[in-house]
């Protein structure tokens, strides 16, 4: 349930339902946000599920903070459908031309390149959210001794297809762009695909993710 | 075929089409885009006769230059922008705010924006664009929108699918205003921030930084310090919200911003800024007001009610 509702700006709700980053919680995000998604309410224009936040921003023009906490605070979240849960496996190529940051890394978890690859691959990650930049997935939980925080000055680019980590997360960039997480390595496969619009994103919220480890020459021969 | 189009002999630094933006689809990680000073962008088309909602060629600092080929239409340029247009043997020195006529030959060169950084031409008519997800706005980093996502090209071909039959020309005596304090909200992390990078946030000035776009605009100056945790599990933003990564420089969300991020937020900028915030070019001075969420939305009513005046005046 929401713990706590305020204002981000003056154009956005903040719902909080907790600090914890567990299913449990996420899988209440997602309820939330089905629910408000399908009644369409007039003047929200965004819905941003994470974690354990939702942030609904709206338009000043047609609505305001009070009327839609008051909206959301009255919602029935009803059970929502099931998340499909597909199962995918990502290559990735760990070669140090893409694993940018597995010096850090090695400083930071203090493990060998080969213990970080090892405790990396080969594992089932949940999706509980897509953000941040086109279908981008967060994947959880990395292992205890894999977590390291981001980059203390952000990148200004971050490769296509890089795969990083951060805290108890990997994610995949599926854009050039800024960023701030820790790259281990890249894949070669497009995780968003703008020209479909009804189904754009690769990865979805509750799909599993396994990562599979492959050559410098299978990633330069992957898209032939 | 298209008998009516431009030819981007220069196409600028930055240049793309927008229009109101897309929404609904922050959960996949797709911003809202759309034009990034949205006052300018609808007085612009206001000023051609185009619906409201038109897509218009935005730039930022030197904009394009551009060849006019078929029959006779109308076009404006809103900003602080300096500009010629060329008609056989003459070049005269357009003015912002005024809508001309130019005809099959004329070009228009857009040399920069003054003190600013966006720019909006609109042409009276509607541009031939594709679509996505109700609007043709582009983003580059995503590649989203008309034009493949891409900026606009040397040498590129932007044809009309119509043109308007109203040719009443238009003209406005706007002035772009500029204001001492950006007012701001405070943020979700406040408590994030020790009680000196609290007093520095809202006491002294920031510069805008060569590093900002339009995802982004990053301050340098006095260091915010953390004192909780410099990290924040990710979560969704929205335009204006002010993150302060573990360097304590500030990075201000603009229209293409990321989705979610997992910086503390200090602050959000107050919509009726907006507009004005995304005008300030590198080098130029910010300083912070916090204001109350009733006082912003107050100020955004009036805001609004302007922009409405200013565009029934036209």
């Amino acid at each position: 349930m929401i713990k706590n509702i305020s204002n981000l700006g003056d154009a956005a709700l903040y719902c909080d339902f907790g600090n914890e980053v567990n299913k449990s919680i996420n899988s209440q995000v997602i309820k939330y946000f089905k629910t408000i998604k399908e009644k369409k309410f007039e003047g929200i224009n965004n819905l941003t599920p994470s974690y354990n936040k939702l942030i609904i921003s709206y338009d000043l023009k047609k609505t305001n903070f009070k009327e839609v906490k008051n909206y959301v605070e009255n919602i029935n979240a009803e059970d929502s459908k099931d998340i499909n849960s597909k199962k995918l496996e990502i290559p990735v190529c760990c070669h140090e031309n893409f694993s940018l940051d597995i010096k850090r890394l090695e400083e930071i978890l203090k493990l060998s390149r080969e213990k970080i690859l090892e405790n990396f691959l080969n594992k089932e990650y949940f999706c509980y959210m897509t953000g941040f930049i086109a279908g981008m997935p967060f994947l959880g939980d990395l292992d205890e001794n894999m977590r390291a925080q981001r980059l203390e000055t952000p990148r200004i680019k971050v490769p296509k297809g890089s795969v990083a980590l951060t805290e108890q997360f990997a994610n995949i960039y599926t854009f050039e762009s800024p960023g701030g997480w820790n790259i281990l390595g890249n894949t070669p496969l497009d995780v968003f695909d703008s020209s479909k619009e009804d189904k754009p994103n690769l990865i979805n919220p509750g799909d599993t993710v396994i990562f599979k480890e492959i050559t410098l020459d299978q990633y330069k021969n992957y898209n032939e | 075929m298209s008998s009516n189009y431009l030819d981007i002999i220069r196409p600028g630094i930055n240049t793309t089409f927008q229009d109101k933006g897309r929404d609904h689809l922050y959960h996949i990680g797709i911003p809202f885009s759309g034009a990034m000073d949205n006052r300018n962008y609808l007085i612009a088309n206001k000023l051609v006769n185009n619906n409201l909602d038109s897509a218009v060629i935005e730039f930022a600092y030197q904009g394009p230059h551009i060849k006019y080929s078929g029959e006779k239409i109308n076009f404006a340029v809103t900003g602080d922008v300096i500009f010629s247009i060329k008609k056989k043997d003459t070049e005269i020195e357009g003015k912002c705010y005024v809508s001309y006529q130019i005809e099959n030959g004329d070009e228009v060169n857009i040399i920069s924006t003054n003190k600013s950084v966006y720019g909006y031409l609109a042409l009276g008519g509607e541009l031939d664009l594709k679509f996505q997800w109700n609007s043709c706005s582009i983003n580059t980093k995503a590649n989203i929108g008309s034009n493949d996502g891409k900026k606009l090209d040397i040498g590129q071909r932007i044809n009309l699918k119509k043109i308007n039959s109203n040719k009443d020309l238009k003209n406005t005596n706007y002035i772009n205003t500029k204001i001492e304090n950006i007012r701001v909200i405070k943020g979700t992390n406040f408590d994030y921030f020790s009680e000196e990078g609290k007093k520095i946030f809202y006491q002294k000035e920031f510069t805008v930084s060569k590093l900002s776009d339009r995802m982004g605009m990053r301050l340098e100056g006095p260091k915010i310090e953390n004192i909780v945790n410099t990290n924040i599990k990710s979560e969704g933003l929205i335009k204006g919200v002010i993150q302060v990564p573990a360097d304590g420089n500030p990075i201000i969300m603009l229209s293409d911003h990321g989705t979610v991020g997992g910086y503390p937020k200090i602050g959000a900028v107050v919509s009726a800024d907006y507009d004005r915030l995304v005008q300030m070019a590198p080098g130029s001075k910010i300083k912070f007001k916090e204001i109350n969420l009733s006082d912003a939305e107050t100020l955004f009513k009036l805001y609004e009610m302007e922009t409405q005046n200013l565009l029934s005046q036209i």
